[in-house]
């Protein structure tokens, strides 16, 4: 079959807008992924509110850290280059640097309040984690898989709050009272505080949430609008720490 | 050829040290001994114990995937029950003693899996160990 060049052209240039608009089509109709895909779950979004007005850490109360470590198997060094925090109790003007001014300092002074890992929506932990052992759930959880960290500890220099750890020593004989059903961690990998995922999972609050006998500590979901944490952030001032690091953070404080 | 004597000798002597671990476990009977494990009643319904024995890791490390990455908590067993996706929970539920189980099996094949660097052992197997 001869064809010339005119010819030619016309049939290649029809099988391309063909090609182009099959394209356009399926990008326009998420024809990618027609039936049979799954339908994503309706993603929570998870975050918590500590009401600094009920919490009364800065009077010696450690409850709600007490119970998250008993949870989780956190261990204990008492050499601070060792140390491993979940969750912690640091003074105001600490956790939020940027909210001191010469007047309004006197009133936080003396007051310290529990901080954890802020959950962010943008967190810079899981972008710099090079093997994937850190990531962002759809429900808002920065989750870690143990098994995968290989104790790089860049998600330890990205985190603006401090909220990761790393295992120097052998965690385990530092625990206090082992509970079998959390597993401990190894010496060389990070961790860090996980929203408490594996009782969401079973429909319960927190530990630390359950554990506060000043009802201080609220979890929720912010994509439920009524909610106890949008009622709370509906309601009351909150503020959340380095916000303007363009993290995202998910803990707030109601001042 | 006068050293004909001291060449076949040394040969005889060298082959019988180089064998000796042969010999020694011949004696001892442990050629043919594989390790006795402690097995609970009834199927597993996972897998027949062939398949058990060749992929168990495989199925952990599967299981492990889902639940922590997928959050696929659950498993649908042989025999039509659903089963937490757990090697504390649900694999030593039955096979209840780790040392008479897992680890007896694992020092014969001389290999060491690290599961429990971290995980820990249910609290009735912790309290029949005590």
């Amino acid at each position: 079959m001869s064809m010339d060049r005119r010819r030619f052209l016309e049939v290649a240039g029809l099988s391309a807008l063909v090609v182009a608009g099959k394209r356009g089509f399926d990008a326009l109709t998420d024809g990618g992924r027609a039936e049979g895909a799954t339908e994503r779950r309706p993603a929570a979004r998870w975050a918590m509110v500590i009401d600094l007005r009920k919490c009364v850490n800065d009077r010696g109360c450690t409850d709600c850290i007490a119970a998250c470590d008993r949870a989780h198997n956190v261990p204990h060094f008492d050499e601070r280059a060792h140390e491993v925090k979940w969750i912690w109790r640091e003074p105001f003007e600490k956790a939020f640097a940027d909210h001191g001014s010469p007047y309004t300092e006197d009133a936080f002074k003396s007051k310290s309040l529990p901080v954890l890992c802020n959950h962010c929506d943008n967190p810079p932990c899981v972008r710099v984690c090079p093997v994937k052992a850190t990531w962002k759930r759809d429900d808002g959880i920065v989750m870690m898989d143990y098994h995968r960290c290989i104790g790089c500890r860049y998600c330890m220099a990205a985190c603006p709050y401090g909220a990761r750890s790393f295992n120097w020593l052998d965690p385990r004989p530092r625990v206090k009272e082992l509970n079998p059903d959390f597993p401990t961690r190894t010496k060389g990998v990070v961790e860090m505080c996980n929203f408490c995922e594996e009782r969401l999972a079973k429909g319960r609050a927190p530990a630390c949430v359950e554990a506060c006998g000043e009802q201080a500590l609220v979890f929720g979901n912010l994509h439920d609008p009524g909610s106890e944490v949008r009622r709370l952030l509906r309601t009351r001032h909150a503020i959340r720490r380095k916000p303007e690091l363009g993290t995202g953070p998910n803990v707030y404080y109601l001042v | 050829m006068s050293d004909r004597g001291l060449i076949v000798g040394g040969l005889v002597l060298f082959l019988a040290l180089v064998t000796l671990p042969l010999w020694f476990n011949v004696a001892a009977g442990t050629t043919s001994k594989l390790p006795e494990l402690t097995l609970p009643e009834g199927k597993d319904p996972f897998g027949t114990a062939e398949y058990m024995r060749a992929s168990h890791m495989d199925l952990l490390m599967t299981w492990r995937d889902e639940v922590v990455r997928n959050q696929e908590r659950t498993v649908v067993g042989l025999d039509g029950k659903t089963y937490a996706k757990s090697l504390t929970g649900t694999c030593l539920a039955c096979h209840v003693n780790r040392a008479t189980f897992c680890d007896r099996c694992h020092d014969y094949a001389a290999v060491k899996p690290t599961c429990w660097e971290c995980h820990l052992e249910p609290r009735p197997v912790q309290r029949a160990a005590q």
